[in-house]
Formats: C-alpha cells, sequence, structure tokens
C-alpha cells in the first residue's frame, strides 16, 4: 500500500504575481517538477528542495523560497527534523537516503585555529614584489640523497627518485564518478585541472575516453566494484588511487541505480546498460594490511612503477595507525577524508554518525608518521570540509602535502548543496543523468568557473604565506607552530600539536 | 631562563678566516664587532674560534656552563661514565672585565659596561672510550651525549663540543664578552663573533651565539620564519631543540646534511636557501635535477625568514645569506683572508686594505676553505 506522505513541505515558494510576466522559464527550469502553470505559475511547495535554479533564472525576481517556518510545539530533545525523519521512515521503511557531506553542527576545529603573521622582527613578504612558491610534488620521497664527484669535479645526484606528479596550487580536486555526476563534470574538471596545474579524480567510475588526452592531470581511481578498471585506464593517469573508503561513508559501498546507466557510462563502467553498478564496502580482494599491498604493487606492475599510487581512507578512529600501516604497504601518497566529505548518496544515519573530523585525523596521520620516520615515505593529502583558502593553509600548517576540494568545486560550477543528489534531478546539471539537465552545465564555462576558483585560492594563499614572512610552501607545511588554537580544551589543543592563542613561541 | 621563552633578534655577525691556517690572536674580530655595537643591545655576544687547542687537538673540548656547583657535580657523575676526562679547568676569565678601545656605541657616555654574573665556565678535554663507539661513530655519540645533556642536566649547558675549537659567549655586548674571555690570548685560523639584539630579555648566557654542535658553530643575524617545521623535520633525527631560540636548528641541520647525510656543504647551503623554481626551471639539465631532487627530498628543511649566516666548522667558513637577501652581508679577501661582516665597515675596521670586496647574491654561499694540507 503506498501512503500519502504526511510530512509538511520544508520550503515555501513564494511568487510575486505583480512581478511575475508569466514567462514560465521557472516550470521549464524545475527538475523536480516543482512548478506548474495553469494561468499562473502555481508552485507544489512540497516537492521544493530550495535548489535555486528558478530563483536564479526568473528575470523578474520574483519568486523567494523560505523555509517553512511552520511551528511544532517546542522541544529542544525532538527537533522538526527528528519528527519528520521518523515520519518518512514510518512511511516508507527504507534507509534514509542524503547527499552532501555531514551538515549538522559538530566542531569545525578551522574555526577554532588562527593563523600567525610577522611584524617588525622578521618582515612579512609581498607577493606582489617577491615570488611565492606554491609547486609541489606529490609522491614518495627518499630520507636522503647521495651524491658522487666525478674526476672533473662534477657533482651528480646518484638516489634515484620514485614518480612524483608535480601541483602548482597544492589543491586537487575531488573524487566524483562519472555517474554520479555528468560527464559535463568531468570535462570541466579535466580542462581545469590541465589549465591549473593540478589533479582531478575520476572516482570509481571509469574515465571516459574522450577524457584520455587529459591523461596528465588525471587520478584514477580504483575501487571496489572496479568498475572502468583496465590496464590501459591505469595507464592514463598521473596518479592512481585505491580507494578504500570515503569520509562521508566509512565502512560502506556505494549503488549507481540502473537507471542512470545509459550507453556512455555503461561502456566507461564496463557493465551492462541499465544494470546497477554496485561497490561492495570492503574490496572483495583486501581483507588485511598484507592484500591492500599486493593490491598496491600489482598496480605498480602494471603501470611500470612510473605512477604514484595512493590510498585513499575515511578518518577513522584508528586513522594514525592505518595510515603508518598503508605507507609501510607501499602507498606514495595517503588521502584521508574526512566526516564532512561529500558524497552523491549515502544512509543518514552513517553521514551523520560515523568518523571524526579531519583536522584531528590529519593531525594524527602527519605526527604519527614523522615520529615513526617515514613522512618523507608518503604525501598527505587532506579531503573532506576543506571550503577556502584558510581552511587549506591550516590544513597545509598541519601536515598536509595538499587538500582536495570537491564540494567547493561542485559549488564552483553551480551547485547549491541542495543535497538531492542522489535523486538525478539536479537542476545544475551536476548530479544528473538527464540529458536536458547535463546540457546545463557548459564545460566551457564550468572550467573556467573552476580554474577561477583555484586561481583565487592560489593569489589568497600567496597573500597568507607572504604575512607569515615565508616564500615557498614547504615552510608551511607542517609548520604548526605558525597556528593558535582558540576555544579549543587542551586535549584537542595538544592531539592538534598547538598552542593555544596568546602563547608565544 | 632557559625553556620559557622565545627569543626573537636583531644582531651583527663578522667572521674573519686564513685559508692558509695562520693563527691570529682574538683582537681583530674583537675590534671588527665592537664597530658594529649598535646592532647589539648589551644582551648577549659570543666568539667561535677554530685552531686554539692545537696540542689537544685530539680530544673533544668541551666548553660548559653551569647555574651552580650542583649542575657541574651531577654533570661531571654524568661524564665519567660516558667519557675519559683527560683535564679539566675553569675557563680563564677577567671577571668585570670591558673593552676599552672606541666603540661605535651611541651610549658611550655611560661608560664601559663590565660583565658580571657569569655561570661556572669550565671546560673538559675528553677522549671517548672506545667501548662506547662499537655501533655508534665517535660525533654520533658526542652528539647524542651533547643532547642528552642539554635536555636532562638541570642548570648544565654544553656551548661548545669539537676538537680544536671553543665557543666563548655570554650576556653582554660582544666587545666586552671577548675581553672577558680573554681572547687576545688565545690564537685561531678562523673566528666568528656576533652581537645581539634580542627584542626579549631573557638574560641567560646559553642563549647567546654562536650555537655549537660538534666542530659546527653558527653565528646568524634574522629570524627563521620557517623554524616550526625545520624543528619538527629534525626531531625524529634524534635532534633536541631546547634552547628556544631558531638559530639551534640551522647547527643541526648542517650537521644532519653534512655529517650524516654527506652533502657537499655547497649542496647544504642549497638545502637551506634553495634557489626559486623560476631559476630551477632555467637551469641546464644537471644542475635542475640536483637542484629539484633537493627542494623536493629537503623542503622541510628549507630557511625562510631572514637571515645572514656565518657556519664555521674546523676545515673553514661558510657565508650565506636567505634566498631574497633580507639581512646584510659582505664579504672581501685580502692574500690568504675571507672577511665576511654585516658590514663593510666592520671589515675596514681591521683590514682597510682590500684585494675585494663584494655583496654576495641572495641564498649564494660564500665558501672559505682550509688549503689542502693546512692543520
Ligand atoms: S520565471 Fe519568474 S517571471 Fe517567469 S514565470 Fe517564473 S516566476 Fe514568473
Ligand atoms: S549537486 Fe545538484 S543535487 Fe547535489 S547538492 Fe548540488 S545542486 Fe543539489
Amino acid at each position: 500500500m503506498v501512503m500519502t506522505s504526511e510530512l509538511p513541505p520544508e520550503f515555501i515558494v513564494k511568487i510575486d504575481y505583480d512581478r511575475c510576466r508569466r514567462c514560465k522559464r521557472c516550470v521549464m527550469n524545475c527538475s523536480f517538477g516543482c512548478m506548474h502553470f495553469t494561468d499562473r505559475v502555481v508552485p507544489e511547495h512540497k516537492l521544493c528542495v530550495a535548489c535555486q535554479r528558478c530563483v536564479t533564472y526568473c528575470p523578474e525576481h520574483a519568486i523567494t523560497i523560505t523555509k517553512n517556518e511552520m511551528a511544532y510545539k517546542e522541544n529542544l530533545n525532538w527537533s522538526p527534523e527528528t519528527r519528520q525523519n521518523l515520519l518518512k521512515q514510518a512511511e516508507t521503511g527504507g534507509i534514509l537516503l542524503v547527499g552532501m557531506g555531514n551538515p549538522r553542527d559538530y566542531p569545525i576545529l578551522w574555526d577554532h585555529l588562527l593563523i600567525d603573521a610577522c611584524q617588525v622582527t622578521n618582515p612579512s613578504i609581498d607577493p606582489l614584489r617577491e615570488p611565492m612558491e606554491l609547486r609541489t610534488f606529490l609522491g614518495r620521497k627518499p630520507d636522503r640523497l647521495e651524491f658522487v664527484e666525478s674526476e672533473d669535479g662534477e657533482i651528480d645526484i646518484v638516489t634515484e627518485i620514485e614518480p612524483q606528479v608535480r601541483l602548482d596550487v597544492p589543491v586537487v580536486f575531488g573524487a566524483m564518478s562519472y555517474g554520479a555526476v555528468s560527464l559535463n563534470v568531468h570535462r570541466s574538471l579535466a580542462m581545469a585541472a590541465k589549465r591549473s596545474g593540478t589533479l582531478m579524480n575520476t572516482g570509481e567510475g571509469g574515465l571516459h575516453r574522450e577524457l584520455y588526452p587529459y591523461s596528465g592531470n588525471v587520478i584514477v581511481q580504483v575501487a571496489s566494484g572496479r568498475f572502468g578498471v583496465h590496464s590501459e585506464y591505469l595507464n592514463t593517469s598521473a596518479m592512481v588511487e585505491i580507494k578504500i573508503g570515503q569520509g562521508a561513508k566509512p565502512g560502506i559501498g556505494g549503488h549507481l541505480p540502473g537507471e542512470k546507466v545509459d550507453e556512455e557510462i555503461s561502456k566507461t563502467r564496463m557493465i551492462p546498460v541499465g544494470s546497477d553498478a554496485i561497490s561492495p564496502a570492503p574490496h572483495h580482494d583486501i581483507y588485511s594490511i598484507e592484500d591492500l599491498s599486493q593490491l598496491i604493487y600489482a598496480i605498480k606492475e602494471a603501470t611500470d612503477y612510473k605512477k604514484p599510487v595512493s590510498v585513499k581512507i575515511s578518518a577513522v578512529h584508528n586513522v594514525a595507525a592505518i595510515a603508518s600501516g598503508i605507507v609501510r604497504a607501499g602507498a606514495d601518497v595517503i588521502t584521508i577524508d574526512g566526516f564532512r566529505g561529500g558524497t552523491g548518496a549515502a544512509p543518514m544515519v552513517i553521514r551523520d554518525n560515523v568518523g571524526i573530523p579531519i583536522e584531528l585525523a590529519l593531525a594524527a596521520v602527519d605526527e604519527r608518521l614523522r615520529n615513526e620516520g617515514i613522512r618523507n615515505n608518503a604525501s598527505i593529502i587532506c579531503a573532506g570540509g576543506i571550503r577556502n583558502s584558510g581552511d587549506m593553509a591550516k590544513a597545509i600548517a598541519l601536515g598536509a602535502d595538499a587538500v582536495v576540494t570537491g564540494t567547493a568545486a561542485l559549488v564552483a560550477m553551480g551547485c547549491r548543496i541542495c543535497q538531492k543528489c542522489y535523486t538525478g534531478n539536479c537542476a545544475w546539471g551536476i548530479a544528473t543523468q538527464r540529458p536536458e539537465l547535463v546540457r546545463r552545465l557548459d564545460p566551457q564555462v564550468g572550467s573556467e568557473r573552476l580554474s577561477n576558483l583555484l586561481a583565487a585560492w592560489s593569489l589568497e594563499l600567496k597573500e597568507i604565506l607572504g604575512s607569515l614572512g615565508v616564500n615557498s610552501i614547504e615552510s608551511l607545511r607542517g609548520s604548526r607552530e605558525r597556528l593558535r588554537g582558540v576555544g579549543l580544551d587542551s586535549m584537542t589543543l595538544e592531539l592538534l600539536g598547538v598552542k593555544p592563542a596568546g602563547v608565544g613561541q | 631562563m632557559r625553556g620559557n621563552c622565545y627569543i626573537p633578534s636583531g644582531c651583527s655577525v663578522s667572521g674573519i678566516m686564513s685559508e692558509s691556517g695562520r693563527r691570529q690572536d682574538g683582537n681583530a674580530i674583537i675590534k671588527s664587532i665592537a664597530l658594529m655595537h649598535d646592532r647589539a643591545n648589551g644582551l648577549g655576544g659570543g666568539f667561535a674560534a677554530y685552531g686554539i687547542y692545537p696540542r689537544r687537538s685530539d680530544l673533544y673540548a668541551f666548553h660548559m656552563m653551569f647555574d651552580d656547583i650542583v649542575a657541574k657535580e651531577r654533570c661531571e657523575e654524568h661524564f665519567k661514565d660516558r667519557f675519559d676526562i683527560v683535564l679539566d679547568e675553569e675557563i680563564p676569565t677577567r671577571p668585570g672585565g670591558a673593552y676599552e678601545g672606541m666603540t661605535a656605541g651611541r651610549y658611550d657616555e655611560e661608560g664601559v659596561q663590565p660583565i658580571t654574573d657569569p655561570p661556572i665556565l669550565w671546560r673538559y678535554f675528553m677522549d671517548i672510550p672506545e667501548a662506547k663507539t662499537k655501533f655508534v661513530s665517535d660525533r654520533e655519540y658526542v652528539v647524542e651525549k651533547v643532547m642528552e645533556i642539554n635536555s636532562t642536566i638541570d642548570g648544565a649547558f654544553v656551548a661548545s663540543s669539537g676538537k680544536n675549537m671553543g665557543a666563548f659567549k655570554g650576556v653582554g655586548y660582544p666587545e666586552d664578552i671577548g675581553v672577558f674571555y680573554k681572547l687576545g690570548e688565545y690564537k685561531a685560523y678562523t673566528w666568528t663573533a656576533h652581537g645581539r639584539f634580542p627584542t626579549n630579555t631573557p638574560g641567560w648566557w646559553g642563549g647567546a651565539h654562536p650555537f655549537c654542535l660538534l666542530d659546527w658553530s653558527i653565528v646568524h643575524n634574522g629570524e627563521i620564519s620557517s623554524y616550526g617545521i625545520n624543528k619538527r623535520y629534525l626531531e625524529p633525527f634524534g635532534y633536541r631543540m631546547e634552547l628556544r631560540t631558531d638559530t639551534e636548528v640551522v647547527a643541526y641541520l648542517f650537521d644532519l646534511l653534512v655529517r650524516r647525510h654527506n652533502l657537499p656543504i655547497e649542496l647544504a647551503a642549497k638545502v637551506l636557501a634553495s634557489p626559486f623554481w623560476v631559476d630551477i626551471d632555467r637551469m641546464p639539465d644537471r644542475e635542475r635535477r640536483i637542484a629539484t631532487a633537493i627542494r623536493q627530498v629537503y623542503g622541510s628543511a628549507l630557511l625562510n625568514g631572514p637571515f645572514s649566516i656565518i657556519l664555521g666548522h674546523s676545515r673553514g667558513m661558510v657565508g650565506f645569506n636567505d634566498r631574497i637577501k633580507l639581512r646584510p652581508m659582505t664579504c672581501a679577501r685580502k692574500d690568504d683572508m675571507l672577511y665576511m661582516s654585516s658590514e663593510e665597515s666592520a671589515i675596514r675596521e681591521i683590514a682597510p686594505d682590500l684585494d675585494e670586496v663584494w655583496s654576495p647574491r641572495a641564498g649564494t654561499p660564500v665558501i672559505g676553505e682550509l688549503d689542502e694540507g693546512v692543520v
């Protein structure tokens, strides 16, 4: 029996009929079927997700979307959302699905960290006048270099350095699979990565052949479903990433519904059209660190030891020990994804309750690798909840080599974080395969907006370096001395390796 | 005062070296640093001298500072189990000593400022019992012991621990410190000196420059803005930053790079003050590979911030600046002599007639080396 929903609408769509000129643009733009036209525009409030597509495109600014401020009998324990979720489950009997990262009110530690600056004794540096270097290399570095001197006194290097991937900005795009997002998103990311000297990440759905020319700027992912993984794919990359976990849903697999698997996705993922693509929770060939090591070396063999291999894990309680094991298992790069990391679809209960903040995970991993004397052996990429260049600078100071922007990159392409990615109806042409919606994102425009975002972040990062009186990113990396905590308890400060504000060097 | 405050500083540096190994007394270096009186503020001065103990050149000479007799006794207990003490004696001083020559000091009218309240200053000439160095080299052993003493024996501090060299430093103006230590009575082929302008007042003798470990000595004008990461980089290698001043990381970095990683001094200087990527990208192939590898592997050892540094060691002296030359350094040559200083005037003061005077480019080391076969 299908029950009619008793849920009240979450948003109210107000149309200013005095201004509306009945152009129907909002009706055409709404991909959630919320806008109808009889003799005038009539919104069906219940269907509105506040994606703001109509608001953005209404030529008369006649649309306002507000929260449904319906009064509930006040109760701090039983929030309106909690009650609504119970109603939903009572109606459907299913797991509550959500998109995007953890939205809850957990402390955002970035906002409790402040950055130092120079005054008098060490001059700040003007990035407009002096060089400011952001160039970063990802990959395993030796602990030391050896040199030989030839008979005529020429010095040359003996140490062979394993493959390194060069980034012009210490930020890479997050893993988002073709299938979860549209091909136009992948196109935008690839073009922007190339233009800005950084990397996009295929996610677990393979790389469309059309994007093979961007191989120098692509991280190809190998996830538990192994979709689209073949030898040519592995070699069409700057780096290969084994995905163990994702911050938004640690320990949980993925599911791309069959209706999204069209011809192109089917070819890219190497599965039949219309079949569900299910990524199991664990890799069925990885049940221990030895197994992971085998896969790392299988990939290195398959790529002739020419590509760094990264392992991505979600930030969980024991992340530092796990990371150390991963580095010893042969990974050249380790990506840690915090609990605020985005997702196309995750069970709400997992997204909102599992994992730990990336700030603490990053600090713990960097410290652990240093204590074990293996920090040089792997680069650390910090993912999950980096919102702006300030977060990026703080992450680098805590010890990251580079950070990931996933959600922020989507926002640059139009995403409004409405969290309905799992519906396939994304009005901005991002998390959808509906051709009429996919068309809405022009890859030229998308890539330009992404490059602008990275350019802005680099300029801001250079300003921060300049104010710190350093002219190279490696002098910020891991330099926790340049951070101070405000409003943090002493245990958290200790874990972050940061002194409280007010304490000098 | 050690251990609870950090001291950023301004300062002056000066260095004199005879590449042919001729030894000269300390009066010249005192005169040179005295000229830069106003770059210091009386809160620290010091000297490093190489070649001063030729008759005991095969023994490690530990220059020690003790807060009190208890610290001295505890430290000697510590030494006894770990070294063979061949000779120990008080370091000769002239209490209340002060420089009587002219300085450029603004405050001359206030009269001389005698050195007072020294800690117990003692030196030990020591050998290492063979059994101790089965598994580590002599030098590694000494480094470990220095770290141990500085971090575990309260009130004891190793001012220097090399062979045939020593550090003489304290609280006061450098020229007065020089007189206090009777440097006119020592002869060295390399002298470096430092006058200090800390923007804080710890009044701790151990906090003055030079900072020494084995035969490395560092005098430093400037502040190291990358101190945080340099320190974290060094710690896993067993170095303990106890002195709460950024300068000690420079000494430890040289020790790590040159002694333990075997890098030629010139490349070690390239680690600490790397060329910029724009310049690296234009280098010929071999140099580019080396410079790139150095930045990839040793990025955490890059020194950032304003500095001019003179590194002394048994076989020479190296001067260099930060990558954009935010602090001054002038070099000069006359016959077998190499001079380096914060100011040209401080060189002219002792050697008016020079063959060559130049300001080294940012990040480019100037290297003085003893001639083959000398010493
Ligand atoms: S887009 Fe605006 S003006 Fe056009 S029909 Fe909708 S509300 Fe009216
Ligand atoms: S990608 Fe689309 S559906 Fe997902 S949150 Fe952004 S706008 Fe909404």
